[in-house]
């Protein structure tokens, strides 16, 4: 178990932790037909779009109650009955996430209430599921915000009913953390496929924020993510699948209930956890395990052998929200390397489990402090983290949010046997980058060698032999 | 080269191999050969002197797949890894331009780079076809005024092992005692007049280099005042080469390969000569004690024994932490003959078990030598297949493969830890410091959790009849890979038949 280093200093520099809201409204954007609508000022809202608008490359419907000097003093409860009025007007959307801010909770916003009196006062709108979360900027990080949106939409849409329990034997939920990328959950779903499955991911970035052309050219909703009717379905699943343990919470909500038996994973890197999945698709499923998987599994062991060789005993600093740093720390640590710099945004129950001596709750500049005393070879963290790299003199491996100097970079695979193995391809081509700093032993000059023998060779200079020529 | 030349470089009297019944280079077998030809042998004994354009004469296959040497370094100059070849076309070789494009080549080289020298490889196609490349390499120096030696390694003339005998000839009768050496820097000899020590040179034959390792030694040299005329051929200088005769004592880096260059310098400049090696506590510990045995300065002796016993305090102390980690592991060592005794030490000086080692390559001193070092009953193994070499792993329950990079992946399929100590290796082993860039590989590699998991059969495999084991027909492993660039042919005098 590692030692928790508590922020001990009162600036933060070169943050790492985004904001619980965001992490909602990430929540938000996996469900189809849905738009998250910030409780808190304008910029709040602003914020968290040009965050994922530069992390996805794609426009992203999120909404604000707006609130303005008067509100924020005298009361903003007007601004949500009326933001929430109008999306229903304007946009017909199938859910309206509704986050609070730090603005919002310092005021006192009693949110749930809120949410009723708006049904009450808007019968109409009684179709529109609006989900309201308790997220102040001022307590946890984006991760936390994403689970706790997760858990609201369980509470508000998952019936309290525990009898249907594999009526729909073939489906399985799968409630991914929020680290995971589009490109993880859609290797996700295509692995639970192979063994005839029907994955049901709640909620469903993967299929909103996944990056495609579509026939509209404009939406002000989402296109894309979990049907909000799917949330009815889930109680008849055979099971459900659990990744992150930011998301125990809202599964424990789930799982209560529906009676669905879960099974949790802290990740879906490297051949432990790999393993077990596959083992848990295949006993829910009862259909062997497709010779496509098996395959790859043994090619994933091909890629540990040829990798250890750079990544053992590599010495790595990791930032990133706790739940992709348990996993990214984990999965280097099956390969030899030595986490020598742990760095979470806040503290979490993933944060026990990271294979490092200590894990500091902190912000970039204490990643490149620690990084620097523990001399590490390669940096893992998101695009903000490219300027601690350079200044420590090593490579850089982007991950988490956001990304925004990276095309492609927030669709990109880490899980399942694949993932992992070119995960482990990329970690060990980045060393071999910096192979020269790290590895090469300095060049020794002897004091003896005259000068010549140091001196690049010109090109322009008539050339002269130093004495005599060959004996031909 | 005729035969008769070819015959000559076959027949080292200096070498041990000449006397006992496994003389001379054997034929390589069609069908059943691993290693590469003269010219690849001439090559990579050559490349690392780092101020000369080295062009190969012959199309493209010779240098194309060849070029780039990444595992010598230099502390200067870079031309050496800069890829220049002839490039032959059909109508060249049908019309009989090889030679003048050579020439001209000749002359592109000395225009852009202003090398030192140029040496010009021959390869099979001119040979056969007639160029005469010491008649051009002669008319190019006299029309240019750089020196521009041949080096006459058409592949078909031998092996690996004969190609560095080519190369090795080619820079004693057209180089060594072209020049006299540069004066030592002011600083160095000031430094040495302020000791009272006397500056003694000396060359090492057969040092390449390997990823910087002999900077590892160098600084120690430096230190008692032992001067490097040249280094044939890691980080070397062609002036340096030049200069060779100025030595007082030639040392024989872990390797017979080049046999001949100490012989004939002995023959030429009464320079003597030992075979050493700087892999390991003990024998760069007997290195050192050589060069001042053979030089016979008293306070060199003196100044070297403290220097040694120094470095070993330093070194044992470093190396306590490791030793425990790594005391009692098992090694089979598949190397070279010459090399392989002198790993072996070095595996000892850490506290590792060698439960065998290839002798395939090696003389009967050199299994002497073994018997010496890992008792009466070293196990020597002759066979060094990949089949082989797994059985005895598996016999004598080995933690560890340690050998050329060829190996690796019969290793890495194998699910066994391997540690490369090839040429084309990215880590420096020599000396004493190099001793910590040895354990520190070995534990790497010995104490990764890739192992368990890269031998573990999927849980799910369970409910299933079980696979068939790993596969053990030799049919089923992989052909060991031939690297191109093989210190286990560098080394030693024969090359694997």
């Amino acid at each position: 178990m590692s030692e928790i280093i508590k922020r001990s200093k009162a600036m933060s520099v070169s943050p790492l932790k985004a904001s619980s809201p965001t992490g909602a409204a990430l929540a938000f954007l996996g469900i189809h037909h849905a738009i998250p609508m910030l409780h808190g000022s304008q910029g709040c809202t602003a914020f968290a779009k040009v965050y994922f608008v530069r992390h996805f490359r794609e426009p992203i419907p999120l909404q604000t109650t707006a609130m303005d000097q008067a509100s924020s003093v005298m009361g903003a409860d007007d601004n949500v009955i009326q933001g929430l009025a109008t999306l229903c007007a304007k946009q017909k959307p199938a859910m309206i996430g509704l986050p609070t801010t730090g603005l919002s909770e310092t005021q006192g916003t009693d949110i749930a209430r809120l949410v009723k009196d708006f049904y009450r006062q808007y019968p109409e709108y009684a179709h529109v599921a609006v989900i309201p979360v308790n997220t102040p900027d001022f307590t946890g990080c984006l991760e936390t915000g994403y689970a706790l949106a997760v858990k609201g939409m369980f509470e508000a849409l998952v019936p309290e009913d525990r009898t249907r329990v594999g009526l729909r034997p073939r489906q399985i939920n799968v409630v991914p953390h929020a680290s995971l990328t589009p490109g993880d959950t859609e290797a996700l779903k295509e692995l639970i496929e192979a063994f005839g499955l029907r994955p049901v991911m709640v909620p469903d970035v993967g299929d909103s924020l996944d990056g495609h052309l579509m026939p509209e050219d404009y939406t002000p909703l989402t296109l894309g993510g979990t049907p909000v009717s799917e949330f009815a379905t889930l109680g008849e699943a055979a099971a459900t699948i659990v990744i992150g343990r930011s998301l125990d919470a809202a599964a424990d909500v789930l799982a209560e209930r529906t009676g669905v038996p879960d099974y949790r994973f802290d990740h879906l890197m490297g051949l432990d956890a790999n393993d077990r999945l596959i083992g848990v698709l295949a006993e829910v499923s009862g259909h062997p395990v497709p010779e496509r998987i098996e395959r790859q599994r043994a090619q994933y062991q091909d890629a540990l052998v040829d990798c250890h060789f750079m990544l053992g005993m590599a010495r790595i600093a990791i930032a990133a929200d706790p739940d992709l740093l348990l996993g990214m720390s984990q999965f280097l640590k099956s390969v030899g390397s030595e986490i020598v710099a742990a760095i979470a945004p806040v503290r979490a129950p993933s944060l026990d489990d990271v294979p490092a001596e200590k894990v500091h709750i902190g912000d970039l500049e204490d990643l490149e402090i620690a990084g620097r005393e523990g001399q590490c070879q390669l940096v893992i963290g998101n695009s903000h983290a490219v300027s601690s790299a350079e200044r420590l003199g090593v490579s850089i491996l982007r991950i988490g949010f956001p990304q925004y100097d990276l095309v492609g970079g927030y669709t990109r695979t880490w899980i399942g046997y694949r993932g992992s193995r070119q995960a482990l391809f990329d970690l060990a081509n980045l060393l071999l980058e910096h192979h020269e700093e790290h590895h090469l032993i300095a060049p020794y000059r002897s004091i003896f060698r005259p000068a010549e023998a140091f001196a690049e060779l010109g090109p322009a200079t008539p050339a002269t032999a130093a004495g005599g020529l060959p004996i031909h | 080269m005729k035969p008769s030349e070819v015959a000559v470089l076959l027949d080292e009297p200096a070498c041990t191999h000449n006397k006992k019944a496994k003389s001379g280079c054997s034929k390589p077998t069609p069908g059943a050969s691993a290693g590469g030809c003269a010219f690849d042998g001439a090559q990579i004994a050559l490349l690392p002197i780092a101020d000369v354009a080295h062009i190969v004469h012959g199309p493209i296959a010779c240098a194309g797949s060849s070029w780039d040497n990444r595992g010598t370094r230099s502390t200067g100059p870079t031309l050496y890894r800069i890829g220049m070849t002839t490039d032959l076309t059909e109508q060249d070789v049908i019309m009989g331009r090889s030679e003048k494009r050579l020439f001209h080549s000749i002359k592109q080289a000395i225009e852009t780079h202003n090398p030192k020298a140029v040496f010009v490889y021959n390869t099979c196609v001119p040979a056969l076809v007639g160029d005469d490349i010491d008649a051009v390499c002669k008319a190019a120096t006299e029309r240019w005024g750089t020196p521009v030696v041949p080096v006459d390694s058409a592949g078909f003339y031998g092996t690996k092992n004969l190609g560095n005998r080519i190369a090795g000839e080619a820079m004693v009768k057209y180089v060594a005692g072209t020049a006299e050496p540069l004066p030592p820097p002011a600083a160095a000899v000031e430094y040495a007049e302020k000791r009272g020590i006397k500056i003694h040179n000396v060359n090492l034959i057969g040092e390449y280099n390997i990823a910087g390792e002999f900077w590892f030694i160098a600084p120690l040299l430096d230190e008692l005042g032992i001067r490097v005329i040249c280094t044939l051929s890691g980080d070397g200088r062609f002036h340096e080469v030049q200069a060779m005769h100025r030595a007082e004592v030639n040392m024989m880096v872990c390797s017979k390969a080049m046999l001949n260059v100490a012989r004939k310098l002995e023959d030429r400049f009464g320079t003597p000569w030992f075979e050493g090696s700087f892999y390991g506590i003990t024998d760069t510990t007997q290195a050192l004690r050589d060069f001042a045995r053979l030089i016979g300065d008293p306070d060199l002796t003196e100044r070297t024994e403290a220097l040694i016993a120094r470095e070993e305090a330093k070194i044992f102390a470093a190396l306590k932490p490791w030793r425990a980690r790594l005391e009692g592991k098992r090694v089979l060592l598949n190397t070279g003959g010459v090399k392989s005794w002198s790993i072996v030490s070095a595996l000892q000086d850490l506290g590792l078990v060698v439960v065998a080692t290839a002798t395939k390559k090696s003389t009967e001193e050199d299994k002497a030598r073994i018997r010496e070092l890992m008792g009466p009953e070293a196990k020597m193994v002759e066979d060094g297949s990949p089949r082989a070499l797994l059985n005895m792993v598996k016999e004598l329950r080995a933690d560890i493969l340690i050998a050329g990079g060829r190996n690796l992946y019969t290793a890495l399929k194998a699910r066994l830890p391997f540690l490369d100590i090839n040429q084309e290796r990215e880590f420096g082993y020599a000396g004493y410091t190099g001793m910590l860039e040895l354990v520190k590989q070995l534990a790497l590699t010995l104490e990764s959790p890739v192992w368990t998991q890269a031998r573990s059969t999927a849980p799910w495999a369970a409910l299933r009849p079980a696979a068939p084991e790993l596969p053990l027909d030799a049919d089923d492993l992989p052909m060991p890979l031939d690297d191109g660039f093989d210190m286990d042919d560098v080394h030693d005098h024969h090359a694997a038949a």
